[in-house]
This record gives structure tokens, C-alpha cells and sequence, in this order.
């Protein structure tokens, strides 16, 4: 099967994203990033463990004095739901329906920019309310670095799939780009795996102490 | 229809058979999505009702290796063939971040 040929939804692959031999390998390779980016956010979470809190006096806020559970909340809601776009992008895709697979992809994009409204401004709101800065203590260099390196993600996963998007809007689906979308999709389902944790570990386990 | 396999050899019988598997797979997406939604509002309720954190934090917990799973397993299909390979690299991705915050959560101020 060659990469540029044309297809029809009945002679679309079941699994378009590995027919080819570089979509078996990207696929590969990019599972095994991921299994690279696990390991990276877990030395995150665990530097944010071990220096929660560690603030070097009582005039800097903690976790509980600065954490309020309806945005974050709200932020979850965001990612969560736009993690259900991207399955429903990948089964138009899937079903070789290029059209509702950008539109799924569109709305997956504008929950994420959602998102990262949130996160900034909750970012400006912990700096001109509690002076809670990068530099002010080691906790907020450790809440800063593990939850702005997700931000990160969500920055670049948003980047890869507008770039995705504009690139292939008039090339329609092949199995040359059918590999890119599934692997954006995986990127982003990932990044939501990792909110998971942080809304758990940071923000819910923060509230309790 | 229920002996309906692929590879018939009949392209028609093949593709329908996808079109039906598929959506059958895009409606047990959906109802992941709301046992992930229903497991997130649980545990903001948990900590927003105040209960003990000797409670809290393990059912959270628990409650987000669950969420995690579903995402793993159905978002991102880890439970399809062919994903052999990637359960080996991120188990052991998985293991290596089990120890890494042991170790910190350990050593560090004890």
C-alpha cells in the first residue's frame, strides 16, 4: 500500500495508522516516549512531594492557602472532555471521514486552549495575590516546574495538532498522515493522563495536608 | 450476523462488519468517559465534603489509577492486539516512577 494513494471508506486499512512500515515504527517509537515521559514526570512528582510546602517562613503561602477546587475542577472538566474529541476525531478517522476528524480535532483544540486560559490565569492569580513566584520558596519552584512542564504540553500538544490540521486541510486522509494524527492523539490523551495525577496529587492531596 | 468475521473476502461484508465494530467500540468510549467524569466529581466531592485525610488521599488516589487505566486501556487503546510493546514500555516506564517517588518520598528530610 503506498503512502499517497488514494482511498475510499471501503478500501481504508482497519488500522490506517500502522499499515505502513513507518507507521509501525512511529507508532512503536512513539510508545516508547511515552513510556520516557512517565518516568520524567515522575521525578516532577516526586521532587513536588518531597519539597510541598517547604516554605521558608510563615508569611508564604501553602498549598491549602492557595489551591481553590472550582477552577481546578473546571480545568479538569476542559481536558477531560476534550480527551473524548480526540477518540471521537480518531473514529472518523478510523472510518475515513476526514471532515468530521478536523472538526472533532477543532473542538478538541479550543477545550485545550480553554484549559490553558485557566492555568495561566491561575498562575497571574497565585503571583499577585500570594506572591507565590518560581523563586520565592522551593515549593514554588517545585509546584512551578511540574505543573508549568504539563502547561508545556498542553502548549505543544495544541501547537502539533493546529500544525497537523492546517497542513493536511486540503490533502484530505492517507496512510502517510493517518500515523501523525494517531500519534497527536496519543500525545494528548497522555497529557491527560498526567493532569490526572496532578489534580489528585497536587491540588486534591494539597487541600487535605 | 453474529458469525460476521473479517477477511470474508466479501469487501461489502468486511466493511460494514468495521463500520458496526467500530461504533459498537465509540459507545464503550463514551460510557469510559462518563465513569472517568463520575470518578472526578467523586473525588472533588470527597475532599470538598471534608472527611479525614487518612481517608482522602488513598481513595484519591485509587480513584485516579482507575481513571488512569480507562484512559490507557480504551482512550488509548492500550487493550487492543498489537499493543504488546507498548504495555512493555510503559509498565516499565510505570515501575521506574513507582521507585523514583518512593525514593524521594524516603531519603529526603528523613
Amino acid at each position: 500500500m503506498a503512502a499517497e494513494e488514494k482511498f475510499t471508506p471501503q478500501t481504508w486499512p482497519a488500522s490506517p495508522e500502522q499499515a505502513t512500515l513507518e507507521g509501525k515504527n512511529k507508532f512503536l517509537g512513539f510508545w516508547f516516549f511515552l513510556g520516557g515521559e512517565t518516568v520524567l514526570f515522575a521525578s516532577l512528582f516526586a521532587t513536588y512531594l518531597a519539597l510541598k510546602d517547604s516554605v521558608p517562613s510563615d508569611s508564604h503561602a501553602k498549598a491549602a492557602d492557595l489551591f481553590e477546587l472550582p477552577l481546578v475542577f473546571l480545568m479538569t472538566m476542559l481536558l477531560l472532555t476534550s480527551s473524548l474529541t480526540s477518540v471521537f476525531a480518531m473514529y472518523h478517522m478510523k472510518n475515513y471521514n476526514f471532515k468530521k476528524m478536523q472538526q472533532w480535532l477543532f473542538i478538541t483544540v479550543a477545550l485545550g486552549l480553554g484549559f490553558l486560559a485557566c492555568e495561566i490565569y491561575e498562575f497571574i492569580h497565585y503571583y499577585h495575590a500570594y506572591e507565590h513566584t518560581f523563586t520565592s520558596s522551593a515549593f514554588g519552584s517545585a509546584f512551578y516546574t511540574l505543573v508549568g512542564f504539563h502547561g508545556g504540553h498542553v502548549i505543544f500538544g495544541l501547537g502539533w495538532i493546529i500544525t497537523l490540521m492546517i497542513r493536511n486541510a486540503k490533502r484530505g486522509l492517507n496512510l502517510y498522515n493517518a500515523p501523525k494524527f494517531y500519534l497527536a492523539s496519543l500525545y494528548w490523551h497522555f497529557i491527560d493522563v498526567v493532569w490526572v495525577f496532578i489534580f489528585t496529587v497536587v491540588y486534591l492531596m494539597g487541600m487535605v495536608g | 450476523m453474529a458469525n460476521l468475521q473479517p477477511n470474508s473476502n466479501n469487501p461489502k461484508v468486511d466493511y460494514e462488519y468495521r463500520r458496526k465494530k467500530s461504533a459498537e467500540e465509540m459507545r464503550m468510549q463514551v460510557v469510559t468517559f462518563t465513569l472517568m467524569i463520575f470518578f472526578t466529581v467523586i473525588a472533588f466531592a470527597a475532599v470538598g465534603a471534608g472527611f479525614s485525610k487518612w481517608f482522602i488521599i488513598p481513595f484519591v488516589l485509587l480513584l485516579a489509577v482507575v481513571q488512569v487505566a480507562f484512559q490507557l486501556y480504551y482512550f488509548m487503546h492500550m487493550s487492543h492486539k498489537g499493543h504488546e510493546a507498548p504495555q512493555l514500555f510503559m509498565w516499565s516506564g510505570v515501575i521506574v516512577a513507582f521507585l523514583t517517588i518512593l525514593a524521594f518520598l524516603t531519603i529526603i528530610w528523613w
